[in-house]
């Protein structure tokens, strides 16, 4: 092998080596880019984090839209959660107060984090809640209950193809992170 | 003094021979003593990954619960996945790149004779790491190959092994595929053009590319689940605003790229064999370079047609089911080719022929029901049944393995000089593409029906299926006992006829390595060959 190929093999190692570590650095690189793609279309079923201000919005007597509600725990998280009622009937643009339940079943302090999810998916953009106990991490004292509201209110904007929207709430238990 | 040394030194550098005993396999550089490692490390490989199928089948023979416990069933069913595709099947063609690649264009070695070796033994410690959580605590991953989020982080004491393994492989893999593009690029014999190079090298070098830009993906995607499980990123883990379908969409986008690593150089293996044996130049050899490109392009920007049922929106799903069918097209035109290469050839039906005709005709099944999957709608049924292992395994059975044992019946007198026993190998095929299809097509029927992939017991109407299936997989798991009796044969003697140069009929027309003696002496092609074949052009 003459020196000229050992020089021109040692560049293209390095250009190809480069490449490679580049590609790792884009599988991190898709954590970010998938985010953003996701909350630009509005797929997922992602709820924003954060309470919108109560506007109001002229009520559509003529639609009516059921909401159901769904309760979880994460790996059998030690609680008790549930929900008042599973589903009501909704017209868009009214606001509703739905109470959730939960409770702390161990003798410890808890913290735990409600995480949302909407399905279908693409109707998160016009399900508005201007109150949630999922904006925040709730702390439980030990076997403390809490009542728990979430106010919402359907845009009236929603396209006429939805009639049935699922809201789904998992308690995940973060105290061993804490 | 020292002028003399040096000058002594360069003497011998030309003509010393391997090693003396065992170390010679570890101190190795040379591209035909790291191929033969390779392949017999894959083939060693080859077996224990055939060995858990077994375990599978037996254990599907008859709804009930027969010999294994449920845990260890699902850890047979990733760890048989997991050693086929980064212990059998790729080194497999890594080493049929070592040892071909150079003699194929002319040069004297690899570009990096000490990566190469690297390469290799990274690779045997990233198995030996894999193969260790079987017998750790909580037993070996068993969330299916994918691993997937949340499922794999139940995983006991084996995590973290199994994911530094994960790290070493693609390491491997890397330096494999660096090593490759550089011997492509810069020792090519002078004459030896790009559009003159045969197919399997051509392949070699698309997949050596793939392999540099989704190993890394990978790698950072295991390191996420690491960092999930032990350190609190929250990656994966919504408690923490993370996705677990995150996970997915970076896993197929290797994944997908990954399952074309183990099928372009089967086509360049198949493209190299059809025509020798057609006894007629390869038909549209510019079109089946450009259609391999061309599949490595579409295998970046498919990967979501693994996960049609996470809830896309309907505009995902549509871009996704073309996109994948757009597939279709080159790898039409690569089966079209190989049919034209037959069309009114001289054919003669030798063993490596026999497995390569058996590779079109049952790779285009695997393809046609990958196309039945690509339509978003149908795949609603056919996720995660024993549709898509039907599929993926007609795909990678008899398509890449059957084309690595192809390789290995045309290559085998090239390197050990000795002819194989050509009635054995017969037999081989003759029982292989048999009980391959009694394994595997059953399966298509059982995924219909909806029986779930997975899962070591199921409701009695899919029992006469797998029955049959299970019966097809004990006789196609036997037969290849037969493969390691010719290959061991055939080292020690064969059938006791000396080979010619070419071996093959003319096959010197089709490639630099059949203008060389059999076997090849341990250095080759030290001053660059001045004719280049063309007939496969």
């Amino acid at each position: 092998m003459t020196e000229d190929t050992d020089k021109k093999n040692y560049r293209l190692v390095l250009k190809l080596l480069f490449v490679a570590v580049a590609m790792f650095g884009f599988g991190y690189a898709l954590v970010p880019l998938y985010d953003v793609l996701c909350d630009i279309t509005g797929i997922n079923g992602k709820i924003d984090a954060v309470a919108v201000k109560e506007t109001t919005y002229p009520v559509d007597l003529t639609r009516e839209i059921t909401v159901e509600f769904v309760t979880a725990l994460n790996k059998s998280a030690p609680m008790v959660f549930r929900v008042e009622k599973n589903e009501m009937k909704v017209h868009p643009g009214e606001y509703h107060t739905v109470q959730f339940y939960a409770e702390n079943k161990t003798n410890h302090d808890m913290v735990a984090q409600a995480i949302p999810s909407l399905s279908p998916g693409l109707t998160a953009d016009y399900f508005k809640k201007t109150e949630c106990f999922c904006f925040i991490e709730q702390r439980f004292k030990p076997y403390e209950a809490k009542v728990m509201p979430v106010r919402f209110v359907i845009d009236p904007a929603l396209p006429s193809d939805y009639k049935r929207i699922t809201l789904a709430y998992t308690f995940f238990d973060k105290t061993e992170k804490k | 003094m020292s002028a003399v040394v040096a000058e002594h030194d360069d003497h011998e550098h030309h003509d010393h021979g391997p090693e003396k005993g065992l170390l010679r396999w570890f101190v190795t550089t040379n591209h035909k003593d790291i191929g033969t490692l390779y392949l017999v490390f894959a083939l060693a490989m080859f077996f224990v990954g055939g060995a858990m199928a077994m375990v599978i089948r037996a254990e599907l023979f008859e709804p009930g619960m027969q010999f294994v416990q449920p845990q260890f069933f699902n850890s047979m069913t990733t760890m048989h996945a997991l050693v086929m595709v980064f212990g059998a099947v790729m080194p497999a063609f890594v080493g049929l790149a070592n040892w071909m690649i150079p003699m194929m264009i002319g040069a004297p070695d690899m570009a990096l004779p000490r990566m190469n070796n690297m390469s290799f033994w990274v690779l045997v410690a990233g198995v030996l790491l894999l193969a260790s959580t079987l017998f750790m605590e909580g037993g070996a991953p068993a969330g299916g190959w994918t691993l997937y989020p949340p499922l794999v982080l139940q995983t006991g004491d084996a995590l973290p092994f199994a994911i530094f393994s994960v790290h070493l492989l693609g390491i491997s893999s890397i330096m494999g595929a660096i090593n490759i593009i550089a011997t492509i690029f810069n020792m090519r014999a002078p004459g030896m053009t790009l559009m003159k190079m045969p197919l399997f090298v051509w392949t070699w070098l698309i997949t050596a590319f793939l392999l540099i830009a989704v190993m890394p993906v990978f790698a950072g995607a295991v390191t996420m689940l690491l960092t999930d499980k032990f350190f609190g990123t929250t990656f994966f883990d919504a408690a923490g605003g993370g996705d677990p379908v995150l996970y997915q969409h970076i896993f197929w986008f290797f994944g997908h790229p990954e399952v074309y690593i183990m099928i372009l150089p089967t086509f360049g293996v198949a493209s190299t064999i059809i025509p020798v044996f057609a006894r007629k130049p390869l038909f549209g050899y510019n079109s089946m370079v450009y259609a391999t490109a061309s599949i490595a392009f579409l295998s970046f920007i498919v990967w979501a047609h693994h996960m049609f049922t996470v809830g896309m929106p309907m505009a995902g799903e549509l871009y996704f089911m073309y996109a994948t069918m757009l597939i279709a097209i080159p790898t039409g035109v690569k089966v079209f080719n190989w049919t034209a290469t037959m069309w009114k050839g001289a054919m003669t039906f030798e063993t490596p022929m026999l497995f390569s005709i058996s590779f079109v005709i049952l790779f285009t099944i695997g393809g046609f029901t990958g196309l039945m999957m690509a339509i978003a709608p149908s795949d609603f049924q056919y996720h995660d049944t024993y549709f898509i292992v039907a599929h993926f395994h007609y795909t990678l059975v008899p398509a890449s393995i059957f084309i690595l044992m192809a390789a290995g019946y045309y290559w085998l007198p090239k390197w050990t000089g000795n002819m194989y026993n050509e009635k054995i190998g017969q037999l081989h095929f003759w029982l292989s593409v048999v009980s391959v299809n009694i394994l595997f097509f059953p399966q298509h029927f059982l995924g219909l029906a909806g029986m779930p992939r997975r899962i070591p017991d199921y409701a009695v109407q899919f029992a006469d299926w797998n029955m049959i299936s299970s019966i097809g997989g004990f006789i196609f798991g036997v037969s290849q006992l037969l493969f390691l009796y010719i290959v061991v044969d055939t080292i020690r003697g064969g059938t006791g006829e000396k080979v010619t140069d070419e071996v093959w009929e003319d096959a010197h027309k089709h490639g630099l390595e059949w203008t060389l003696p059999s076997p090849p002496p341990y250095h080759t092609f030290t001053t660059p060959p001045t004719v280049i074949p063309t007939e496969h052009l």
